[in-house]
């Protein structure tokens, strides 16, 4: 028999594991699927973990995976969950599709800003918690402390919380009997109409897109017509499956059910996460909490060349087959010319969209400084969205200007508060919470604009506590504030790569620091280059980059006209490396370099 | 051994490259050893091999000009540059030229040189400020100058050019302007003023990279060329290329042929040549050199062969550094246009040529030519205010 064929349904169990960044979830993903002989240990985790180089790069996931496995007499769906903030959507649909959730605590580290997040949005989806102190191999491991920091902190009984060690295995048998005890069994009725949900998708060049899919009600069938309930769309089920971690065609999936779908969908847009499909012929409810990916950071992409802007646009929109979460409208700029305005769920997800679209594409872009969305209120009442500081309405049409706040939540070893209430403080943060989770860990809350966190705010994190703190955000509505729109000009001509929203204490700072930087990277011309800074029209900071007088002129070369004509060469290839902002010549690393203003 | 039926000829260049000096210049990147003189009797036995083996395989046709390169050409002996210049199969009116530094040269040397067919003397002088000598390293002083031009001239080689280098750590306008009132006061035909150019793999390459030793300021190069321009100019020697400038008449043969891509024939180790749309060069090191001729085998260590689009550019590059300019292809017309409302290039027709501002800016000049005449897509892009 298939497997999904008939599973008992009291026998399945559907659960991810969740950790803060190290603490060993994919090593005890790797023991998990060692144990329940899923793969030879060798081939596993390129299989389990089908990561792109990036992710790799980065250490971190960005796409749920699913895999099913056998535990004694028990069907295991193990669900892997991305592990960044800027994608705390998809976690949200990855945990929803789950009864419960493992969740990994390093025996030597303890809670992290990561665990605590993980927790309330597991505690949010009404999951089952299984704690784990991993890692109690370390002779620096504290079980017996984190237990109660636990207890104290996540209000999970000290005796109830497993300890193992991913490395050696031990424990892991035990913890996969806990999550069969202690994780409830999926409930759901086979023959009431179908209600399954989407929590992940990404695009096959071969297959389309592949869809990872929780039945919750009802049969998905292969060969069945289906209903995308918030794509409005019907698609033919043309393959259901299980990984184990082979992708395996089944026949359907039923209730209690974690599987992959693939219905000739060319986009995924059109099967997004949190999608419900049902039948077509007999259409369940949709399930609850489905949400547009929202874009929360923003930038202008241009290409360095003028003639690669189709192959820009062509790039976006294969890039975003595969991921429906960033969103681009064509934009032109005076200085830059054509491009797009980008949309991302936050600045690692812009980094990534950005480093695939020159890496995977082989395009060179200039990209302006990240911001955030504003809401501009005019002085009659109305509101706008802006998403590019160019499209601010000039200081006198408006009222105020409200910007995105979050609640940051960090956590620190004590001896780091003072430098972080300092950082947050030079970043208009307004504190909410401070809390001592044991005698050396405090847990400390802000209430900060977004735009203060999007550029290097984790970095300065890092930094100033020796990589001891961590941090997670979430979206805390508008707030108005004293803000003003610097203006960068390079002879004269608005650059909207240096142009900037901050606010207004900084306004002359910033000013300051980009004309003098922007002196410092951009080579001589055949005519003086003034470099000014200007809020509503007012200058004030202004630079010059001197007229170059002269180039290398050729000493005695002999014959060797080669290396002389080489030089041209390169010279001219580098001319087409240069962007052209009015008559100013400013090569691509300038705007990479301006925009990083190094704080001292 | 001159020939005389060589009216009409397309012009053929001989150069022969001696890669020996007395000891290594901190700014000097040329093919040149301090610590090979051993190899000198060998060297000079090497090049007349290899010059009758190209004589034997007809490829050496009687030369319009000659021109002995270095390093030190000027430390041969007298019969040792002789041998080679023997070799070389030349038309009546033939320019023979033989880099000299100062130092290295004295009557007797240059009349035998003379007596050889030698008729022109490019002498290393660089400065007339002794302490701009020594911040150049150089072993001569302004007295060797004065010397080796008059024994020159007794040697009965009137046709003189002196190298001058602007630029040096401290030297200063006045400085400057001094050594160009000394260099003018003997009186020689041609000047070349080359700006002190910084190359990493040397001496001072090393300092200005280290920050132990500050680079030339560019616009102090800029004024003093300008200076140069102005004094040599003024004195009845126009420039005829960008570091270059002669009574009329007394312009480099040799150099215009590189300048017009002409054809020339590269004798000795780092010696390179052209045919026409192809060009090459020799082994670097004379070690290499000596070991090919012996086995009598080329001493050709790599050649190119350029197709028209890159002789074209080639072409533009190389003219416009000369007095007689360029030629603006139509794709480029609206950047010269531009290139010409900004006072760098003066036109008579299509014909171009650089201002004095736009010598300083050759480079930059001839890139954007380049860049235009190419048909790749602009990317300039419209420029709008909001
Ligand atoms: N000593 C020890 N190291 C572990 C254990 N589990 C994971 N690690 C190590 O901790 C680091 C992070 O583990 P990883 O599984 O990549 O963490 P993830 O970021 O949560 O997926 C790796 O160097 C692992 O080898 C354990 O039980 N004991
Ligand atoms: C091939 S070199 C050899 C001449 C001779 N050995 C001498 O140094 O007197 C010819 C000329 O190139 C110039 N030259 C050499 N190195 C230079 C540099 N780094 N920058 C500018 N001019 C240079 C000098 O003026 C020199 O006289
Ligand atoms: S004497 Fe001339 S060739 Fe020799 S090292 Fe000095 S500059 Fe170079």
């Amino acid at each position: 028999m298939t497997p999904g064929a008939g599973l008992d349904i009291a026998r399945s169990r559907c659960f991810s594991l969740l950790s803060h960044v190290d603490h060993g979830k994919s090593t005890l993903a790797d023991r998990i699927l060692e144990l329940c002989g899923a793969v030879d240990a060798r081939s596993m985790r390129e299989q389990f973990l089908d990561s792109m180089d990036l992710e790799r790069e980065r250490g971190i996931t960005i796409k749920a995976q699913n895999v099913r496995l056998t535990w004694r007499d028990f069907v295991l769906h193990l669900i892997d969950t991305p592990g960044h903030v800027d994608f705390g959507y998809e976690v949200s649909r990855s945990l929803a599709a789950c009864e419960g959730a493992v969740l990994l605590v390093d025996a030597s580290q303890g809670i992290e800003a990561q665990t605590l997040a993980n927790c309330y949005a597991a505690l949010e989806a009404d999951l089952t918690i299984v704690a784990v102190l991993n890692k109690i191999d370390l002779p620096q491991a504290e079980p017996d402390r984190r237990a109660d920091e636990i207890e104290r902190v996540l209000g999970i009984p000290a005796p109830d919380v497993l300890r193992i060690s991913a490395k050696t295995g031990q424990g892991v048998p035990e913890l996969l009997d806990a999550v069969v005890d202690r994780i409830p069994a999926p409930t759901g009725d086979p023959d009431a109409p179908l209600q399954g949900l989407l929590f992940d998708s990404y695009y096959d060049p071969y297959r389309g897109v592949v869809s990872s899919v929780r039945v919750f009600n009802g049969t998905l069938t292969t060969g069945a017509r289906l209903r995308y309930l918030q794509a409005g769309a019907t698609h033919e089920a043309e393959e259901v499956g299980v990984r184990t971690p082979d992708p395996t065609p089944v026949a359907a999936l039923g209730p209690g059910e974690v599987g992959y779908l693939i219905a000739g969908i060319k986009d995924v847009g059109e099967a997004r996460v949190g999608e419900t499909v049902t039948g077509a012929a007999h259409p369940g409810a949709p399930l609850a909490g489905y949400r547009d990916p929202k874009p929360m950071v923003f930038c202008g992409l241009y290409p360095v060349v003028g003639d690669e802007y189709a192959d820009l646009r062509d790039a976006l929109e294969k890039l975003r087959l595969n991921d429906s979460s960033f969103t681009y409208e064509p934009e032109t700029s005076g200085a830059l010319g054509f491009g797009f305005r980008c949309g991302f769920l936050g600045l690692l997800h812009m980094e990534i969209i950005r480093e695939r679209l020159e890496r995977e594409y082989d395009l060179s872009l200039v990209a302006t400084s990240p911001n955030v969305e504003y809401r501009a209120v005019r002085v009659d009442g109305a509101v706008e969205m802006v998403d590019n500081p160019s499209a601010m309405p000039p200081p006198s049409e408006l009222e105020t200007i409200e910007e995105p706040y979050v609640t940051v939540t960090i956590l620190t070893p004590t001896d780091y508060v003072g430098p972080l209430m300092d950082l947050a403080q030079a970043r208009r943060g307004e504190q909410t919470k401070l809390e001592y989770l044991a005698e050396d860990r405090v847990e400390l809350v802000y209430a900060l604009p977004l735009a203060e966190i999007v550029v290097d705010f984790f970095d300065q994190l890092k930094s100033r506590t020796r990589g001891y703190a961590s941090l997670d955000y979430e979206p805390a509505g508008y707030r108005p504030a004293d803000l003003v729109k610097v203006e960068v000009l390079l002879n004269g001509v608005p650059v909207d790569a240096f142009s900037t929203i901050v606010h207004r204490q900084e306004a002359q700072d910033y000013a300051r620091r980009m004309t003098v930087r922007l002196r410092e990277l951009i080579p001589r011309q055949l005519f003086d280059v003034p470099i000014q800074a200007a809020v509503g029209g007012r200058i004030i900071a202004r630079e010059t980059v001197k007229a170059k007088r002269k180039d290398v002129l050729a000493k005695c070369y002999g014959g060797d006209v080669t290396r002389k004509r080489k030089l041209l060469e390169r010279q001219k290839e580098g001319k087409r490396r240069m962007k052209q902002i009015g008559r100013v010549e400013v090569p691509q690393e300038a705007f990479v370099a301006a925009l990083r203003l190094d704080e001292s | 051994m001159p020939s005389s039926t060589d009216a009409g000829r397309r012009d053929l260049g001989v150069y022969v490259h001696i890669p020996f000096c007395a000891i290594r210049c901190d700014y000097c990147d040329f093919a040149t050893w301090t610590d090979r003189g051993g190899l000198v009797d060998a060297y000079v036995d090497a090049c007349v091999t290899d010059l009758r083996g190209r004589v034997a395989a007809g490829e050496l046709t009687p030369a319009s000009s000659v021109f002995f390169g270095g390093g030190t050409p000027s430390l041969l002996a007298p019969d040792a540059l002789v041998r080679i210049l023997d070799e070389i199969p030349r038309r009546a009116a033939a320019e023979v030229t033989v880099e000299c530094n100062p130092d290295s040269v004295d009557g007797p040397k240059l009349r035998a040189y003379a007596r050889a067919g030698v008729n022109r003397c490019s002498f290393g002088v660089q400065s007339m400020q002794p302490h701009v000598l020594a911040a150049l390293g150089r072993t001569h002083d302004p007295a060797n100058v004065t010397r080796a031009v008059a024994a020159a001239r007794d040697a009965g080689i009137e046709n003189l050019n002196l190298d001058l280098i602007y630029g040096a750590h401290g030297e200063s306008r006045a400085d400057w302007d001094a050594t160009l009132e000394a260099a003018l006061a003997l009186d020689p035909p041609h000047v070349s003023a080359y700006a002190l150019t910084v190359e990493p793999p040397t001496p001072l390459g090393r300092r200005v990279a280290a920050g132990t030793s500050p680079g030339p300021d560019d616009d102090d190069q800029a004024a003093k060329y300008e200076r140069a321009d102005e004094v040599l100019g003024g004195s009845g020697r126009p420039w005829y290329e960008v570091s270059n400038w002669a009574r009329p008449g007394h312009e480099c043969r040799h150099h215009l042929l590189y300048w017009a891509q002409g054809d020339y024939v590269g004798i000795g180790c780092a010696a390179h040549a052209h045919r026409p749309g192809v060009r090459s060069w020799n082994v670097r090191a004379p070690e290499r050199y000596l070991e090919r001729i012996a086995a009598g085998r080329s001493p050709e260590a790599g050649r190119e062969t350029l197709d028209p689009a890159t002789r074209a550019d080639e072409a533009l590059g190389l003219a416009l550094r000369t007095r007689a300019g360029a030629s603006v292809p139509a794709a480029a017309a609206a950047e010269a246009a531009a290139l010409e409302a900004a006072g760098l290039l003066a036109g008579r027709a299509e014909r171009v040529a650089l201002t004095r501002r736009g010598r300083l800016l050759a480079t930059e000049v001839t890139v954007r030519l380049l860049a235009a005449a190419t048909p790749t897509v602009s990317t300039s892009v419209a420029v709008g205010t909001r």
